[in-house]
């Protein structure tokens, strides 16, 4: 029999949820509506005594100084429509499987698998709505049909059959069954259409080449004694799959390029990208370190993340992810299994894993008001970003750590595809009882154990997917929703067992679930047995591949030698986290997957992880030619700069930066928001790992993928050069290696690509997309390698497109620029001497570092003003890397009160940006800026070129300061003023002012969602 | 002389105890970080200890509203057969140490009913914490001014200190006038969010960064013993968690004046460890 618990706030009490809702309704489909008013909803699916109930709603649920509670009678009752809000069955349901937890806490005792409890949220709504207008509410505001139920009901309909006791129970058991495929049997179509009935994501080289593995005489005999035939089974074939997705394999970053510039006319063959650019450069660097005797490089792209020194007894591991396709379709569960998700790549590393030290998130959407028809089965880019934004807020801060740095871009071709990195960085002691932590150590006869939360269909298909691009039939089945506190009580086990060195080797379950954290553990030994039947599920009816190849989030994989089995599962008891021993690692040479103790797969471990055949990718470089801009140069600059101001990339975050927990720890020095009132953009942030030590990290990243319109290979250089320079403003300092200043620092590289592999029907501009990736990948070499900045881990995420049929039965795709983030993290001897972006003090004396070329090409003046252009900004390494550490110097010698860098909006932006964050106007005076081929005041101002900063100085330090600089091209050009006046000297030495507070006005407005909102562009 | 000794659960959620036994440490206490569950399977004694720290965090994600699942925990299983509740009464009142909830921990404490505890009666929930008035999580410095008056041992001397909030569920409302005047009347709060030009109790936001109901920002028992506050002192321990201490520097230079080592929270844990030092060794 079961039961529903009711719980809602007293009728006086305010209801900020429900308010919150009719606000976004408002803002966000223009309907006018009296109140809402929210209702929790407990059902249990068993049956307890009326008392035992009446207890369990009162004390359990219900906070008795602002709410009520009532058991199976309704309390709704002051309204006009009133819709419910549950999750689809196998839906994760956190607070379901609290509120169970707490009642065994009430009744002294565990119940069953099987007896659950089940959430659901009722709005009440009051006002003059349409019940189509309704359905809309709860499809764009209240939630998400994909992966939650509606019932919505006029008060009349509700009245007459009340809203009875929906629950989201997965029905049906299945039954097991292996399926068999003889793949000689299928001709080249028919394994097409395999490939696309199972989400499989083959090609017709890669079934070749796996028919030719399977009819070895060799192989055939091997599969017959132990009970296989000659066909493969259906996990075999997913387990391919997965291991050869695009999302693991990375076929195209490893693949062979046909590289041909027209521009140049030279034509070139590069056997893997990541391996020539990626990895050469880091090598290449990895070597100079070595012959200054350094080795901070110890384990780069050979585990979940890369692992460099610390200082001598501690490792920073630091890994960027990026979850895409799931935000697409899920935008909150989407994110939230991308930050706790993440979290786990740290925590997968090395021997027993790394302790999580902060995140970092930057998000790419199309614009939130957008307001033309959106494209068949996508989301609105505010539903996107609201979702995101709460996903990885309540993942972050659930789970302890502080979200550092992080950034938001909009562009109308992410509507399709919104982008979502996620970073986490942590820290590993070096040695785990006296042995290297950064080595996975196995023996065969050791023993594999999950543990964690439980499998279920959830995820499945996620590696695949995310190489697919999305079409209209998405599998429903590709969304996870991650539970950070399960994901922390798992952790905490793991770091307290680390301490007793029970465990030899970690991996954490991500993309490919088990058939990618076991099958890439067994290449250590050459060799796994796994009984699938032995994983817990959350629900019955999952086949043996689906077991396999599950994403269900908060797992990891452990390794432990068997004399210490019974040990860690005692411990694993006491801490209440489910743990299961699935099998041993052999050094068979095979993977062999029971189920029931029947075979049901046996894969060669070699050709499993090497067989893939090389792809082969062409690429051709040819730029195109932009129209000139022709506006004339406009009278007003400041009105310009307003404008610029409040447009979405320049415009405050802080709306969106308040929610993330920065602080947790303690440890944070320099904080996103920066300034006297706190709300100051922070060029980079600053941790102090250490409590009692003053050294420090600090977190910067550049993006900036307009450029790549232009020329890839610049767009590439520009973003390196801004994460750099974002960091050594804020107190980071540039290698000197030939002075023997050694700097650790680590970045990621993550690429998103468009779908870049040519074909001439689907991709006629596959040539010209993967030339794009291929020069952003020459640039990252160059600056690397010129920088001394090595890239430690990274990703690249594939076929970021959208494609749909339109009104006109027209195929339409939309595809993301190149877009490509690095991150980076730099250790800083003394976080003393770290600088912020708002200037200090009236008299100061404002300098800029670099000059100002004539480079608007794809910046943000010019996107306002309806062009891209042609002169995209151009990197100088030499004169970057000298003016770099001149400054260093200077912030050494503490001759710098604040540094703020000029990236998109350029000088104008960052000129407005310290002064009124530090509360002071300011004066400059334009006719004293360093300039090369800049004749307008407008251009002077938006120009994007690189490696400028502005800095100020207390004029007692002015020669000091000066000859420090020498040799680097920089000029005096104002002062900071006692008042809140923003002056600026024009070229013809007419003088223009603007109020400070109008523009932090310009600044903030944009993204201040508790505002009346403004519609930009 | 024996050093004090602070309690300070972890696990199930819980996630500020680094700084927390940090801020202990630099107040020249000891601190044991232990899991909960090992406090409630008896293996770890409370009594072995002079303050118990609840610290803040997402316990079990704060599912059934902020604090509510740990105050569950706490009142429904026992610890060797005797109650939360008791072993808390004798911690304080016979023992006179002290219970410090911050964040999630004035939470849990709020809803077990161990605060404000009108003539000690530590379970009767009648003041709770309920969502922002902005009805969102956020994280962002304020500044509270403290009450002479209370009884509260660990802001005495103290007026005005800076520090963050960082939670979503921060509004203090009691359950009725008459339990508010006895929280305003017989001192039991102990610091308010206030305006910074005025340096008076606001309900302006965000500078009262949640609606709390007369500003409130955190309250003590009659004893001031038992503690509770939605702000972090444990976030400004140094100099330079200080938001502004850049500006701070430059002000201090510019003035001839050493710059401060420690962050102002750190003063209320040295006002409890003091305490414990004169009145519980």
């Amino acid at each position: 029999m079961a039961h529903r618990i009711e719980v809602a706030l007293k009728k006086k009490v305010p209801d900020p949820r429900g308010d919150s809702v009719k606000k976004r309704i408002e803002n966000e489909l223009n309907l006018s509506i009296d109140s809402v008013r929210t209702i929790n909803v407990f059902t249990l699916n068993f049956g307890l005594d009326k008392d035992t109930l009446n207890n369990i709603g009162k004390e359990l649920f219900t906070d008795k100084v602002i709410e009520i509670c009532s058991v199976d009678k309704a309390i709704a009752d002051d309204f006009d429509f009133i819709a419910e809000k549950g999750f689809k069955p196998g839906v994760t349901d956190n607070v379901g499987k609290t509120a169970k937890k707490n009642i065994e806490f009430f009744l002294d005792k565990n119940l069953k698998d099987n007896e659950k409890v089940f959430y659901s949220i009722q709005y009440l709504f009051k006002g003059d709505l349409t019940k189509q207008e309704l359905e809309l509410i709860s499809k764009r505001v209240l939630g998400n049909e994909l992966i939650e139920n509606f019932i919505v009901l006029s008060k009349e309909e509700f009245n007459e059959k009340g809203i009875g006791c929906p629950m989201p129970v997965v029905k049906g058991d299945p039954g097991i069954k292996i399926e068999k495929f003889d793949l000689n049997k299928f001709s080249d179509h028919e394994l097409m259409e395999l490939s696309k009935e199972r989400c499989l994501v083959l090609n017709i080289t890669e079934f070749n080449e796996i028919k030719r593995h399977f009819n070895q005489k060799e192989i055939i005999e091997a599969r017959k004694k132990i009970g296989l035939g000659n066909e493969l089974t259906d996990v075999e074939l997913e387990c391919f799959a997965q291991t050869w997705s695009e999302h693991c394999k990375h076929k195209e970053f490893n693949g062979i390029v046909h590289y041909s510039d027209l521009e140049t006319e030279k034509q070139e063959t590069i056997n893997s990208l990541f391996k020539t650019y990626i990895k050469g450069s880091t090598d290449l660097i990895k070597q100079r370190l070595k012959e200054k005797n350094s080795d901070y490089l110890i384990k780069i792209f050979n585990d979940n993340a890369g692992i460099v020194k610390y200082d001598d007894d501690t490792n920073f591991v630091f890994k960027v992810e990026t979850h895409n396709s799931p935000s697409a379709l899920d935008p909150y569960g989407g994110a939230i299994t991308g930050i706790v998700g993440v979290n786990r790549d740290p925590a997968g590393t090395g021997k027993v894993g790394a302790k999580p030290l902060f995140n970092t998130d930057i998000f790419c959407f199309g614009n939130p008001f957008y307001n033309k028809d959106l494209p068949p089965n996508t989301l609105h880019p505010m539903k996107i970003f609201n979702g995101v934004h709460t996903g990885v807020k309540d993942g972050g801060n659930q789970s302890g750590i502080p979200t550092l740095n992080g950034s938001l871009y909009f562009d109308d071709r992410y509507l399709g595809k919104p982008l979502v990195y996620c970073g986490t960085a942590g820290l590993m002691p070096s040695l785990i009882h006296c042995k290297d932590s950064s080595v996975k150590e196995i023996d065969p006869g050791d023993i594999a154990i999950m543990i964690g939360g439980r499998v279920g269909k959830d995820g499945i298909h996620g590696a695949t997917f995310s190489s697919e691009e999305r079409h209209e039939g998405s599998p429903v089945s590709a969304v996870q929703i991650g539970d950070a506190i399960t994901q922390k009580i798992m952790l905490d086990f793991v770091w307290e067992i680390k301490e007793k060195g029970w465990i030899k080797s970690i991996t954490d379950n991500g993309a490919g679930g088990l058939s990618s954290s076991f099958g890439e553990l067994a290449r250590i030994t050459n060799g796994i047995k796994i009984e699938l039947d032995k994983v817990p599920l959350k629900y019955h009816g999952l086949q043996p591949w689906e077991i396999f190849v599950s994403e269900s989030q908060e797992r990891m994989s452990l390794v432990v030698a068997p004399e210490n089995l019974d040990n860690i599962k005692e411990f694993a008891e006491k801490r209440d986290v489910e743990l299961s021993v699935l099998g041993e690692f052999t050094d068979s040479g095979f993977l062999e997957l029971y189920y029931n103790k029947k075979p049901v797969a046996y894969m060669n471990m070699k050709f499993l992880h090497e067989g893939a055949p090389k792809k082969h990718v062409k690429a051709e470089w040819k730029p195109n030619k932009n129209k000139e801009p022709d506006f004339p140069e406009p009278d007003s600059c400041l009105n310009e700069l307003k404008n610029l101001l409040s447009s979405l990339n320049i415009c405050s975050k802080e709306y969106i930066v308040r929610p993330y927990d920065h602080e947790v720890k303690g440890r944070t020095i320099i904080k996103p928001l920066s300034g006297i009132k706190n709300d100051g953009p922070s060029d980079a942030s600053v941790i102090s790992p250490k409590i009692k030590s003053y050294e420090g990290l600090v977190v910067g990243h550049g993006l900036c993928p307009r450029y790549s319109d232009i020329d890839s290979y610049h767009m590439s250089a520009c973003a390196f050069d801004e994460m750099v320079r974002n960091i050594i403003a804020t107190g980071g300092r540039i290698p000197d290696l030939e002075n023997n200043q050694i700097v650790m620092w680590s970045v990621n590289d993550n690429f998103c690509c468009p779908d870049s592999y040519y074909d001439e029907k689907k991709n006629p501009d596959g040539k010209l997309k993967f030339a794009k990736i291929v020069r952003a990948n020459k640039a990252l070499y160059d600056f690397a390698t010129a920088y001394n900045i090595p890239c430690t881990s990274g990703k690249d995420s594939m076929k970021n497109d959208f494609k749909y049929i339109d009104g006109n039965g027209k195929q339409i795709k939309i595809s993301i620029p190149l877009t490509l983030l690095y991150s980076g993290v730099c250790k800083i001897k003394d976080i003393r001497k770290c600088i912020t972006v708002d200037v200090k003090n009236p008299g100061d004396l404002i300098y800029i570092l670099g000059l100002t070329k004539n480079e608007l090409g794809a910046s943000e003046y010019f996107h306002q003003k309806g062009f891209i252009g042609n002169d995209v900004p151009k990197v100088n390494a030499e004169t970057a890397v000298k003016l770099y550490k001149a400054l260093g110097k200077s912030m050494e010698n503490e001759l710098i009160e604040s540094c703020h860098d000029c990236s998109e909006g350029g000088l104008g932006i960052t000129l407005a940006e310290s002064a009124f964050s530090g509360g002071y106007g300011i004066y400059i005076d334009l006719n004293k800026i360093p300039v090369k081929y800049i004749k307008r005041n407008d251009y002077l101002l938006f120009s994007e070129s690189q490696s400028r900063f502005i800095v100020t100085v207390n004029p007692k330090n002015k020669e000091k300061f000066e000859e420090m600089m020498k040799g680097n091209v920089f000029a005096l050009i104002g002062i900071v003023e006692d008042n809140e006046i923003f002056s600026i000297k024009k070229l013809n030495n007419q003088v223009e002012q603007a109020d400070l507070q109008e523009l932090k006005t310009a600044w903030q407005k944009t993204l201040r969602f508790d505002l009346p909102l403004e519609r930009v562009r | 002389m024996n050093k004090v000794k602070a309690l300070i659960p972890t696990g199930l959620g819980f996630n500020c105890e680094y700084e927390s036994a940090k801020a202990f440490e630099l107040a020249h206490a000891k601190a044991d970080i232990v899991d909960l569950r090992d406090i409630i399977s008896g293996e770890v004694n409370l009594f072995d200890y002079h303050i118990l720290m609840i610290i803040g965090g997402f316990s079990f994600g704060d599912d059934l509203g902020s604090g509510k699942a740990i105050a569950n925990l706490l009142r429904f299983k026992k610890i060797k057969g005797k109650r939360f509740i008791d072993l808390i009464k004798e911690f304080v009142l016979e023992q006179k140490k002290v219970v410090f909830g911050v964040c999630n921990g004035f939470q849990v404490l709020i809803k077990l009913g161990i605060l404000p505890a009108f003539d000690k009666n530590y379970e009767e929930q009648n003041c709770t914490l309920t969502l922002n008035n902005s009805g969102r999580y956020e994280d962002r410095w304020i500044k509270l001014k403290f009450n002479s008056k209370s009884p509260c041992i660990a802001t005495k001397g103290l007026e005005f200190m800076n520090v963050p909030v960082r939670h979503g569920e921060g509004k203090f409302i009691a359950e009725n006038r008459d339990v508010l005047n006895r929280v305003m009347d017989n001192n039991h709060f102990f610091a308010q969010y206030i305006d910074p030009e005025t340096n008076l109790a606001t309900m302006k936001y965000p500078l009262n960064p949640n609606g709390a109901v007369n500003s409130v920002a955190g309250i003590c028992d009659e004893t001031g013993r038992v503690i509770g506050m939605m702000p972090h002192p444990e976030a400004n321990l140094l100099f330079e968690t200080h938001p502004h201490w850049t500006r701070l520097k430059r002000k201090l230079k510019d003035q001839g004046k050493e710059i401060p080592k420690f962050g102002e929270g750190l003063k209320i844990f040295k006002n409890i460890v003091k305490y414990c030092e004169e009145n519980c060794i």
